[in-house]
Order: structure tokens, then C-alpha cells, then sequence
């Protein structure tokens, strides 16, 4: 382990993961009380469209979703689609179309390129593959959203409580939706740089959910959710760098693999003490 | 991806596979389709098929063939959307396995000497994702699974469109949704290796969606399902062979244009009987 700190790939990881978890853990709180966990899955697996067409035009797969996340994020708003949840065979249909197109721009991408391994970066991602360049880029959109958040924070949580309440309080209901989707968007980009457009979800949702689990209080879930989510990126990142030495290939074993198992793993120990605890109350 | 068999022999050797297997998986997913849709089961459709990629993954650690591994996972994940829709807790837990499905999937592949090819061919599916040995195990689950869905059809309606009635008779629904669920799992098992994880949606939803807009029967909506898919992906495998493109472009941009085209000509049929509301397909039996 005593490389472990002084790897350059490993510092970008960490960072870049504190990052992703931090703002993941906010804005996934907001994502769940809304219900719109299914929202934030969609823009991930469009990402993939973003993501390739980026590489294929020689650009960071990171502005690719980006770009796409936002735009698709603004237009699911207007098009009201959250609201159809995820049982839905139109969003499915629109997925599907997409995702094929991104078989196409990946195809492209092996073919024109001599670097191998688009399919891999965009979908499955890699903390370690993040080059140090996006990192200000990354950091810049984290502290953006943070601020949205926090001056947003009453009337995001008013509206995503009650709606009613909220509109005769004031709040521009419309509006309020329309940023946070906006900034699902940009939030689930930065989780695709970490674990991969089709993995994103898990970081968006997972610790989110967990943290509610825990406690009711938002403002308290917000902290928890980014602790979990740094618990799951960093534990990944330590894990992935131990496992050089692991069979069968000694190359070491995918980090996403590791951050989306420990996401899973402290959202049943979430629902394990919320149990108990319901237990113990009953 | 890449034939590489040269422009002279689409229909022969390696090809004449291709086009059987695809005839197969068609046929059966039409069929299959069609209850998808009736029963509003897409959240299945969608999830089946993503945990199998961890078993096709694993198949192809173990030098195994595909449809080994796919046979075994699918049925599995099948059982589990059972329970965890029994659970009603479809939201959080399931989108969260299903995530880790698919990384261990890309743990399996990455073990294996061509990570980056085998996860792309598994994704958005292959040409030649089905050899000639393992044809005879496609036609053995494909003359099962239209066998099964023929014996089933009755009870499978039944509980999709009346359920209460279906339990006066005595017609579990629970058990048919396990047999569904199962059929699910077989059209995955043959279908991933050709058109993909996350195409099989597009392939398995699309074609019934249209069909429902022109068929009335039941049995018409199946028949035009099945006919809708085969053009799907007959033309998705001739375009791939020329184009040389990735099959799962073809099936995802085609089955998203059935659907469109579908909901087209219901709208135009409304539109054409004002005040008449057409019945849903499955209750015109």
C-alpha cells in the first residue's frame, strides 16, 4: 500500500471521487423525495449518446454528458415525462433508439481511433481513468451545484414535499423543477465520469436512498448520503488499487465494479437498521 | 461487428447461422412481446435482460458458450423480479442490483483477453453472436418457449386483462406471472447474444406495440407482432452485413419506428371514428 498515495491516477481518483459523492449525496436526497430516481436513470443511459459522440469528435467523453445530460434533462421538464415514472414503454422505446445510436457512435469510435476501450470508459467508467485536466471542470460544476442547492434549499424542499403548499407560498413551482432536473442532469454527468453512464444511478440514488432510510431529517440525510457516497468511492478506489494482486488476472479488478457493490451493500445495511429500528419501535 | 465474410455469401456458411437464429429469436419475441405489452410488464423486460449480462460475462470467463451462461442467470433474475415485485419494492432495491449485475458482469469480462470487444458484442449484440454448435440449443428453446407461450395463452390473458375473474376460475395469477417471467427468460437467453443486453428491450417491445395498433384478436396481434419483429431483424441483420454497422443500431432505431408508426395509425384510427374507442386488442377475444 505504500504507493497507494503517492500514484497520481490515485490522487485524481480520490479527489474526483469525494467530488462525485459529495454532490451525488445532495442532490440524490432531493432526487428520492421527488421520486424521480427513474429521471435520473433516463439521463444516465442518454449520457452514453453524449459520451460517444464526444469521443468520436475527439472531445472528453465528460462534456458529452454534460451537454446531453442538461439539454435532455430541460427537455424531459417541458415534456413533462417524470411524471410517467418508469413503467412506461414510450421512455423504454426512447432509450432503446438511443442507446442503439450510441452502439453506432461506439462502433465508430473503435474503428476511426486507435485507442481502444470507448465502450469501457463511457459505459463501465473508471476513477482512474479520469484525467486531470476535467478535475477543475469537475470541481467548478460540483461547487455550482452545491450553491444552487443551497439557495434553492427551502423552495426545492417545499415544492418537493408539497407542491400545493408550495405555490400558495409562492415558489415558482415550474421554475424550481425545471433547475433541479437541469442540475440531475449535470450531477448524473459527473457520476458517469466515476462509474460509467449505465452504473450512474447507483451513486445518484443509492446513498440517497440510504441516508433516508436513516433518518428523516433532510438536512441531516444530505450528510449522511455524501459520507455513504464517499464511503463507496474512496472504498472502491482502495479496493480496486489492492486488487493488482488478486487473481485471476492480476491487473487489478474494475473500481466501478467495487463503488456500485459497496453502494448496494450500505443501502441493505440502511434497510437492515431501518427494520430494526421499526422493530424496536413496534 | 465486422463479418469479415466478404459481400458474395450473405445467405451461405457463417451467415446461413445468422439468419436462422435471427428467424428464431424473432418468432419468439414476437410472441412473448405481445404479453409484455398486455400484461405492462416492461419494468421485466427491461431488467431480465440486464442481469443476464453478468451470466453471459461469466460464461465467457469459464470458455463456456453464451447461451450456457445466460441459461442459467435469466432464469434467476426472472425469479427475482417475481420477488421483488411481490415486494412492491421495485424502486431503489431493484434498480440498485440490477447496477451491480452489470458490474459484475464487467468484472467477469475483464478477466478475459478481449475485455473491450466481448462487453461491446454483449451490450448492443453481434452478427455472428451465435455459432453453429450452439444453433440446435436456440431451436430447442425457441420450439419450448412457443409451445409454452401456446399452452399458457389462455391463462396468461386471462390474468392479464381480468385478473378477478381469472381467480373465480381458479387460475392462479400469481403462477402465471412466474410462467411469464420464465418465458422472459428464455426469450433473453436466446436473444442477447445477437441483438444485445440493452436492446432486447427495443426487440421484444417494439413489434407488439405496433401490431396492437393494427390487429384486433389477440391471436392477429400475435401473428402481426411476430411478422413485425421478423422484418426487424431480417433487415437489421442485412443492413449489419452491409454496412458492416452494429446490429443493436438497427434494432433499437427500428423498433423505436414501429412504435411511432404504431401509435400513428391508432391516432389516425381515432381520429377517422370520432367517439369510437377502439377496445384493447386483448379484450376482442
Amino acid at each position: 500500500m505504500s504507493g497507494f498515495f503517492a500514484s497520481g491516477p490515485v490522487h485524481t481518483a480520490v479527489v474526483a471521487g469525494a467530488v462525485v459523492a459529495v454532490v451525488s449525496g445532495v442532490v440524490g436526497v432531493f432526487t428520492v423525495i421527488r421520486g424521480q430516481s427513474f429521471s435520473g436513470h433516463a439521463l444516465g443511459d442518454l449520457g452514453t449518446l453524449g459520451g460517444s459522440g464526444a469521443f468520436l469528435a475527439g472531445v472528453n467523453p465528460f462534456f458529452g454528458y454534460v451537454t446531453v445530460g442538461a439539454a435532455v434533462a430541460a427537455t424531459m421538464d417541458l415534456f413533462g415525462v417524470q411524471h410517467r415514472r418508469g413503467r412506461d414503454v414510450a421512455t423504454g422505446i426512447v432509450l432503446g433508439a438511443a442507446l442503439g445510436l450510441a452502439a453506432l457512435l461506439l462502433y465508430f469510435d473503435t474503428t476511426t481511433s486507435t485507442t481502444t476501450g470507448a465502450t469501457i470508459t463511457i459505459l463501465f467508467g473508471s476513477l482512474f481513468a479520469v484525467s486531470p485536466g476535467t478535475l477543475p471542470v469537475m470541481i467548478g460544476l460540483g461547487v455550482v451545484g452545491l450553491v444552487l442547492v443551497a439557495v434553492l434549499y427551502r423552495p426545492l424542499l417545499l415544492s418537493s414535499v408539497s407542491a400545493e403548499l408550495a405555490a400558495a407560498r409562492g415558489v415558482r413551482v415550474r421554475t424550481v423543477g425545471l433547475v433541479f432536473l437541469v442540475l440531475v442532469g449535470v450531477v448524473v454527468s459527473l457520476s458517469a465520469v466515476a462509474v460509467g453512464t449505465i452504473l450512474s444511478t447507483a451513486l445518484l440514488v443509492g446513498p440517497a436512498a440510504a441516508a433516508l432510510r436513516l433518518t428523516r431529517r433532510p438536512l441531516t440525510a444530505v450528510v449522511v448520503a455524501s459520507v455513504l457516497g464517499l464511503v463507496a468511492t474512496w472504498g472502491g478506489v482502495v479496493l480496486s488499487y489492492a486488487s493488482a494482486t488478486w487473481p485471476p488476472s492480476h491487473t487489478g479488478w474494475p473500481v466501478s465494479f467495487f463503488v456500485v457493490t459497496l453502494v448496494l451493500a450500505l443501502y441493505l445495511g440502511a434497510e437492515l437498521v431501518g427494520w430494526a429500528r421499526a422493530r424496536a419501535g413496534a | 461487428m465486422g463479418a469479415g465474410t466478404g459481400r458474395g455469401v450473405m445467405f451461405s456458411g457463417v451467415m446461413a447461422t445468422a439468419w436462422v437464429t435471427a428467424t428464431l429469436v424473432a418468432v419468439v419475441a414476437g410472441v412473448v412481446g405481445f404479453h409484455v405489452v398486455v400484461r405492462g410488464a416492461t419494468f421485466a423486460a427491461h431488467a431480465v435482460p440486464m442481469s443476464a449480462f453478468a451470466g453471459a460475462a461469466g460464461a465467457a470467463v469459464l470458455g463456456v458458450s453464451a447461451i450456457a451462461g445466460l441459461g442459467v442467470v435469466s432464469p434467476l433474475a426472472a425469479l427475482g423480479v417475481a420477488w421483488l415485485g411481490r415486494r412492491r419494492r421495485t424502486d431503489v432495491a431493484s434498480a440498485l442490483v440490477i447496477v451491480v449485475m452489470l458490474g459484475l458482469g464487467a468484472l467477469f469480462l475483464s478477466w478475459t483477453a478481449e475485455y473491450s470487444s466481448q462487453v461491446y458484442a454483449l451490450l448492443f449484440g453481434e452478427l455472428l453472436g451465435v455459432s453453429t454448435q450452439e444453433l440446435a440449443a436456440t431451436a430447442g428453446l425457441a420450439v419450448l418457449a412457443v409451445a409454452a407461450a401456446a399452452v399458457l395463452h389462455r391463462p396468461l390473458l386471462l390474468t392479464a386483462v381480468l385478473p378477478d375473474v381469472a381467480d373465480g376460475r381458479g387460475v392462479s395469477v400469481l403462477a402465471a406471472d412466474l410462467w411469464f417471467l420464465l418465458l422472459v427468460a428464455v426469450v433473453t437467453t436466446m436473444a442477447v447474444p445477437v441483438v444485445g443486453t440493452l436492446l432486447m428491450f427495443s426487440l421484444m417491445v417494439g413489434p407488439p406495440a405496433a401490431a396492437r395498433a393494427v390487429a384486433r384478436s389477440p391471436r392477429a396481434t400475435i401473428a402481426a407482432s411476430v411478422a413485425i419483429a421478423l422484418v426487424t431483424v431480417w433487415s437489421a441483420i442485412a443492413l449489419s452485413y452491409v454496412t458492416d454497422w452494429p446490429v443493436g443500431f438497427f434494432v433499437g432505431i427500428l423498433g423505436a419506428a414501429w412504435y411511432l408508426a404504431g401509435r400513428a395509425a391508432a391516432a389516425l384510427a381515432a381520429r377517422r371514428r370520432p367517439g369510437a374507442r377502439r377496445q384493447p386488442a386483448a379484450l376482442a377475444a
